[in-house]
């Protein structure tokens, strides 16, 4: 059926629109491209009083789906803040899946977006089963190598225990008769994610240590000496890390180059200038030329082409839309409309918006 | 040509009058919004599947042209032409943004756009700038010089209306000042090959593969396909025309607006457009194209809006004693065609000119 919907007879037929346009509207779950899924289940993993909680997801996807490799991330997009679609990146948690697979997302709310238009604060919070999400296909390079070595160090923090619980749940499905120490920081008991898993992993040994750690409560650090101690000859041993980006960045420096050591980390969001009157402050990136500049506080036009960009432009005043352009993150201010905007992944017309502090944009 | 009634102070107010709507409307899109819009892409896709499968029924031959006249029209003007205007951009739904929209038309978006919401709507009605004044072909103003060509206007005015799609497809490659030897073959080679691309995709659906699925019914399913399309190009040509061509509707010098104000520019706006009046189903037969001078003002607005805005703009016109052109459709075409008529002829000689400020609205 797939192969039909996706032959070019069809796209030839549903020229110009493309068959998922009349699909959709059948039935939601009907794709022959485009990756949607509905959400099955949401299951709250932590939900500390005063705390972002945490929740998994449980998705049922189109058959578009092609399924996923332990460790990789997807993005999931869906209508916030009045019927805008938003796109945010989360890691997979459940095993290695394969063309149709369901799967599973874990996501700590992020209390720092606002109430209205944050994805992970929608999915935890207000998501409900049913709820239909828009998807890519799973990517990333962070994942578990068909040939899986003997020992396995994963190092992991906060929320970034996602891609390692879907290698260490791969792991297990694989019965690896090998050795895996897996060592997660969290900020104190109550905020372990999957807590009864690990518990039962640990109990059951088949070569898999686990080590859940709370420096906060006393818990060493994460250090050279402390993995020494962990793992003689770390080093040496093929490690996957993800977290925050001071514990990857304290991991790095631990591995001192070393081959063995993969990293991923959650991008820290760019920040917003202090600065009273919104304009100015920051850099502006121009990610596909790779050019980048102070944020004279001019609009993204007018410092393109101080840097000897070239984007296309038309009307210059906000009206024909020549310009739009990816903002990728940070905030814009429309210099028309005085409105600023924050949503990552956001089209804008580059000759009416102004950058407010950090700011990139795909040109 | 006009010159302008207001002071510099007035013009300053009546363009920050008409921000103010802008901006609260943009900050009042949503849901309605989107539900709106969502709906008009599904009715069109009934009227299209509707319209195709009817051909199976001979005897129904005259309701599958219906079906599929409403879906083309719907397509290009209430989607197509709103959706590529930018209206929906704020949704992040790719099948509603400007930049990846293609419509049910030989046109290709990418150069409609370039035509449309840069040239014309930059430079509406200023001479010699907007080429959606006569279309390189017509002459429809005073202004422009009067040569024996113009003696057959009524004659192309017939067969544009006829051809209109294939006019809009041909008028970015401004065939009148490739005559004029002012632009080359060769700039044209990428533009012409776009077009050829379109032209191929929309031949092959509708005059082979559609009427092949049909076996027998072969030249009946070509003929009601083709019918469509005239339905289309007839009454999109008409809708259009009136909004820029009925008597009183002013047109500008290029040295008037040199330097333009934003208020000097929404002025223009008003002055250059004129309104239809009509029902509802009538106003979302035309795109909202009924609500010109809205649209003028506000061309990236969902035009679902333009009604509700449009007693507001009335009565600012009011207070500030602009014309607001407006009037039943069969008045505005038959102003149209007089207009046709009479620049056929070589001008008369000098009457007074019309009055740029009509009695305070009377229609």
């Amino acid at each position: 059926m797939n192969r039909i919907l996706r032959s070019r007879a069809v796209a030839a037929l549903t020229s110009p629109h493309g068959v998922d346009r009349y699909l959709e509207q059948l039935n939601p779950m009907w794709a022959a491209h485009e990756v949607r899924a509905r959400v099955v289940s949401i299951h709250r993993e932590v939900d500390v009083a005063g705390h972002p909680a945490v929740a998994t997801l449980t998705l049922q996807p189109t058959s578009t789906w092609q399924g996923h490799r332990a460790g990789q991330h997807v993005q999931v997009g869906v209508e916030v803040d009045g019927a805008r679609r938003t796109t945010r990146v989360f890691s997979i948690s459940s095993p290695e899946s394969r063309t149709g697979d369901r799967f599973t997302i874990t996501l700590r709310a992020n209390p720092d977006a606002p109430e209205r238009q944050g994805v992970s604060r929608f999915l935890v919070e207000r998501a409900r089963p049913g709820q239909m999400l828009h998807l890519s296909q799973a990517a990333g390079e962070f994942v578990l190598p068909d040939h899986v070595p003997e020992h396995l160090l994963m190092i992991s923090g906060g929320s970034g225990i996602t891609p390692v619980m879907s290698m260490l749940r791969t792991l297990q499905r694989r019965t690896h008769r090998g050795r895996v120490t897996f060592l997660h920081y969290a900020q104190s008991p109550e905020h372990q994610i999957f807590a009864a898993e690990l518990d039962d992993i640990r109990r059951s040994g088949h070569g898999i240590d686990v080590h859940l750690l709370h420096p906060e409560l006393g818990d060493p650090n994460l250090s050279p000496a402390f993995l020494e101690r962990l793992v003689p000859g770390y080093r040496e041993v093929p490690t996957w890390a993800c977290g925050p980006a001071p514990m990857v960045e304290a991991v790095r420096a631990a591995y001192d180059g070393s081959d063995a050591l993969r990293v991923e980390y959650f991008k820290p969001p760019l920040t917003r200038s202090d600065g009273a009157t919104g304009a100015g402050g920051g850099d502006v990136a121009f990610e596909r030329s790779g050019v980048s500049g102070e944020n004279t506080g001019a609009t993204l036009l007018e410092q393109a082409e101080a840097l000897g960009l070239k984007p296309e432009y038309g009307c210059r005043m906000g009206i024909c839309f020549s310009c739009t352009s990816r903002k990728t993150e940070g905030t814009v201010r429309n210099v028309l409309t005085g409105v600023e905007s924050s949503l990552p992944g956001e089209d804008i017309q580059i000759c009416v918006n102004a950058p407010v502090g950090d700011c990139a944009v795909e040109l | 040509m006009n010159t302008t009634t207001l002071t510099d102070e007035q013009l300053e107010r009546f363009g920050e009058e008409m921000d103010a709507i802008r901006r609260r409307i943009i900050a009042d899109l949503g849901d309605e919004d989107a539900a709106y819009i969502r709906k008009v892409v599904k009715s069109k896709n009934g009227f299209e599947i509707a319209g195709r499968a009817l051909f199976y029924l001979p005897p129904a031959w005259p309701l599958a042209v219906a079906a599929l006249s409403i879906s083309k029209i719907l397509d290009n003007m209430e989607i197509g032409h709103n959706v590529m205007h930018g209206q929906y951009d704020w949704m992040g739904d790719p099948a509603l943004s400007s930049r990846m929209y293609e419509w049910d038309n030989v046109c290709p978006s990418e150069q409609w756009k370039h035509s449309h919401n840069y040239i014309h709507h930059t430079y509406t009605n200023v001479l010699g700038k907007d080429r959606d004044i006569g279309y390189g072909i017509l002459r429809m103003d005073e202004d422009q010089k009067w040569h024996p060509y113009y003696l057959g206007n009524p004659v192309y005015a017939l067969l544009l209306m006829i051809f209109f799609e294939w006019g809009v497809a041909m008028h970015d490659l401004e065939v009148e000042n490739l005559v004029k030897g002012r632009r080359t073959m060769a700039e044209n080679k990428a533009l012409h090959a776009g077009i050829m691309r379109k032209v191929k995709r929309q031949a092959l659906k509708d005059y082979v593969l559609f009427p092949a699925l049909t076996g027998p019914f072969f030249p009946l399913t070509l003929a009601g396909n083709a019918t469509a399309n005239l339905v289309r190009n007839i009454w999109a040509f008409n809708i259009i025309f009136c909004g820029h061509f009925p008597a009183g509707v002013a047109t500008f010098s290029q040295e008037e607006c040199e330097d333009e104000t934003r208020g000097h520019w929404y002025y223009r706006q008003l002055l250059g457009s004129a309104n239809i009046t009509g029902g509802k189903l009538f106003h979302v037969m035309t795109g909202n194209l009924s609500h010109q001078i809205e649209h003028h003002l506000f061309p990236d607005l969902p035009a679902r809006r333009y009604p509700q805005i449009a007693e507001e703009v009335r009565e600012i016109c009011e207070r500030y004693g602009l014309a607001y052109n407006t009037g039943p459709l069969g008045k505005q075409l038959g102003s149209v065609a007089r207009k046709i008529c009479r620049m056929a002829l070589p001008d008369r000689p000098r009457r007074t000119p019309e009055p740029v400020v009509a009695e305070p609205v009377a229609a």
